[in-house]
């Protein structure tokens, strides 16, 4: 198509109906999304800077960042390893009910966050199918004799006083005390159920594109199917696997549903920032509750421009 | 795709002769069994080399099995358990518990509110998406990048955030409560605010799969027939709606799916008074804290199955879209 020789905001077309659509879909943004959103900005400015930063970087409030931040980024991980194989299983391979358990990873898209909250929470309760067998086993575990040896000796008891073991027994995880549901734990795994399928839909179409000559290549040459994987499929899906894992990991973030119900909910250590923006609007402290609002909205639209960025990027490695 | 396409035709003509070249297939297989047998009859080379050629694309058979396994034991953990967890907790205290948790008086009004916010929220936010995606995905203009952005930004907002903007807008304290307060007129607490905090968390869904659809069928057959004199609404309804009906179709019961599930949204406007402004969220995250735990999972259970079958749908609507490739490939 000639460039035009003028400035023009639409190209020329024959098809009917341009500003009717623009100006709908303008009214309607502009109401429903652009206009609620700038009121954070404008409370924000409201209020001043000093009130501001006390809000959004007050004790309780960072740590509610450290939880969020550090559970969604041990989520993400997770996925980025699991996501990959399962998309791989499930383009690469058959197998009986491959296409149901493709349907299935849509799930927790489809399903409600509050259900996956509560059916999480109870499969992983003290009680539950899956929270019963794994508490029993690690308390086996701990007091299996190998584990009683290595802690009582030298090494264990140096281990026992460092922050790290200070940090995993605060988090669920020590022999005695194991438990998924209200712990950091359980804020991990729900976390994981509601951003798998991000990594798995980003990376599974990119898998079943490439190319076989490329392996055939590759072996012909004589690398092992090993190499193959790591010098030339791998860098081909990493891109996908890294903007999956951005979309997941912005996910998480904002996840509340499913947490509250998984996690204890006890401030500086399974409190999410969600929650306490939630609590801060119980206590009628509006500007509380705005100013770590502003704090994770900017995140995640920091995080939203990189995806975008890698996208780009990733576009012009590949050069389409 | 363009240039992934050229790295492979560097690796064509290697491949093509491997794939061809009956007479010697051995120089190209990698197999360590094919070179150490040189001499067997020509079938036996082919069959080799058949072998090396699918032992350089797939993983062994073994390695295979083991990959599927940890990745079902992970699914199994994460998706499927939660799944059983629903109707196994539902029907626990039998059949009649679920029958009378789900016909109680508080349940039918959660389930009706449920109702009318989806039923405003969802055809609006369709009308929009269509709308916006023919602007989009019809014409090229200024901005577009930045419009489609716009568009995906409630996906990026925590669904908390999205309540606590319209509690700023519309809350007793925001930008408009002295104004509404004056009139009486309530939105945060009430069934506006309910529905206004839905129809932001689930703006995008019509709008991002009709763009998608739209984009890939072209503009020639809406030029065909406005060339034909057809009005630009003959055209829609008659050309464009037929070929995208099923991303249509699937982008309203996604949208539907998620306006009835949503929690996190809901939650900071509904003021959470039981049977009036509990949506079935709501009302199952209230029963579950009493621990009247057959009821809570009762009503999840509803909005299970509103889940299974929205995936159902997406199967098939991802079924009829390769057929009708497919058709159109083969005419």
């Amino acid at each position: 198509m000639p460039k035009p020789s003028t400035f023009r905001l639409k190209e020329r077309s024959v098809l009917p109906g341009f500003g009717l659509s623009m100006g709908v879909s303008l009214v309607y943004l502009s109401l429903i999304v652009l206009l609620p959103l700038s009121m954070l900005f404008f409370k924000t400015s409201q209020g001043g800077w000093e009130a501001f930063w006390k809000a959004a970087f007050s004790e309780r409030a960072l740590a509610s960042y450290r939880i969020t931040f550090g559970a969604s980024f041990l989520a993400a991980t997770i996925n980025l390893f699991f996501g990959f194989l399962v998309a791989w299983v499930l383009s690469r391979y058959t197998f009986p009910g491959r296409k149901f358990v493709d349907a299935l990873i849509d799930m927790p898209f489809a399903l409600p966050t509050a259900v996956g909250g509560i059916a999480l929470t109870t499969a992983y309760g003290p009680n539950g199918i899956l929270g019963a067998p794994l508490t029993s086993f690690v308390q086996k575990l701990g007091e299996s004799s190998f584990v009683q040896n290595v802690s009582s000796s030298a090494w264990g008891v140096w281990y026992a006083q460092t922050a790290f073991a200070d940090f995993l027994r605060t988090s669920g995880l020590s022999f005695a005390e194991f438990k998924v549901s209200y712990s950091p734990l359980g804020i991990v795994v729900a976390l994981t159920f509601i951003s798998l399928p991000f990594v798995v839909r980003t990376v599974q179409p990119v898998i079943s594109q490439l190319d076989g000559h490329l392996e055939e290549a590759a072996a012909s040459l004589g690398a092992s199917r090993w190499t193959t994987f790591k010098r030339v499929l791998l860098p081909l899906v990493f891109p996908a696997l890294l903007t999956g894992y951005a979309l997941g990991f912005a996910r998480a973030i904002g996840e509340y549903g499913s947490v509250v119900f998984i996690a204890g909910n006890q401030p500086f250590q399974t409190e999410i920032s969600p929650l306490l923006i939630i609590t801060r609007l119980e206590e009628y402290d509006y500007s509380g509750a705005t100013a770590i609002a502003v704090v994770m909205l900017l995140t995640s639209f920091v995080l939203l421009l990189s995806i975008n960025a890698l996208q780009a990027w990733s576009r012009r490695r590949l050069g389409a | 795709m363009r240039c992934k396409r050229g790295v492979v035709a560097v690796w064509e003509p290697e491949t093509a002769k491997m794939n061809r070249s009956n007479a010697k297939p051995l120089e190209f297989a990698a197999s360590s069994d094919a070179l150490s047998a040189p001499q067997t009859s020509h079938a036996h080379q082919i069959a080799a080399a058949k072998r090396a050629v699918k032992s350089a694309r797939e993983e062994s058979p073994l390695v295979k099995t083991l990959l599927v396994g940890v990745a079902l034991a992970f699914l199994a953990l994460v998706l499927v358990a939660p799944l059983f967890v629903v109707f196994a907790e539902a029907f626990r205290k039998g059949w009649e518990v679920y029958r009378a948790s789900l016909v109680e008086p508080d349940a039918l009004a959660a389930i009706k509110l449920t109702l009318i916010v989806a039923l405003i929220a969802v055809p609006l936010n369709t009308l929009f998406g269509v709308a916006a995606a023919w602007a989009i995905a019809k014409f090229r203009f200024k901005g577009k990048n930045v419009l489609t952005t716009l568009i995906d930004l409630p996906f990026a907002v925590s669904p908390v955030i999205s309540g606590l903007i319209f509690v700023l807008l519309f809350g007793r304290e925001g930008l408009f409560g002295p104004f509404l307060e004056a009139r009486d007129w309530k939105i945060i607490f009430a069934l506006p605010g309910l529905v206004l905090a839905t129809i932001f968390v689930t703006f995008p869904f019509v709008a991002r799969e009709l763009i998608a659809f739209m984009e890939t069928q072209g503009n020639s057959e809406e030029e065909a027939a406005v060339s034909l004199g057809a009005s630009g609404f003959q055209t829609f309804w008659r050309v464009t709606l037929p070929s995208i009906k099923w991303g249509l179709l699937y982008g309203i019961i996604l949208c539907n799916a998620r306006a009835m599930g949503e929690f996190g949204a809901v939650s900071v406007v509904s003021g959470h008074v039981r049977g009036e402004t509990n949506t079935i969220p709501l009302q199952v995250e209230i029963l579950y804290n009493e621990y009247q735990f057959a009821a809570s999972f009762a009503l999840a259970s509803l909005l299970t199955v509103l889940g299974l079958f929205t995936l159902a749908i997406k199967s098939w609507v991802e079924f009829r879209a390769h057929q009708q490739i497919k058709e159109g490939e083969s005419k």
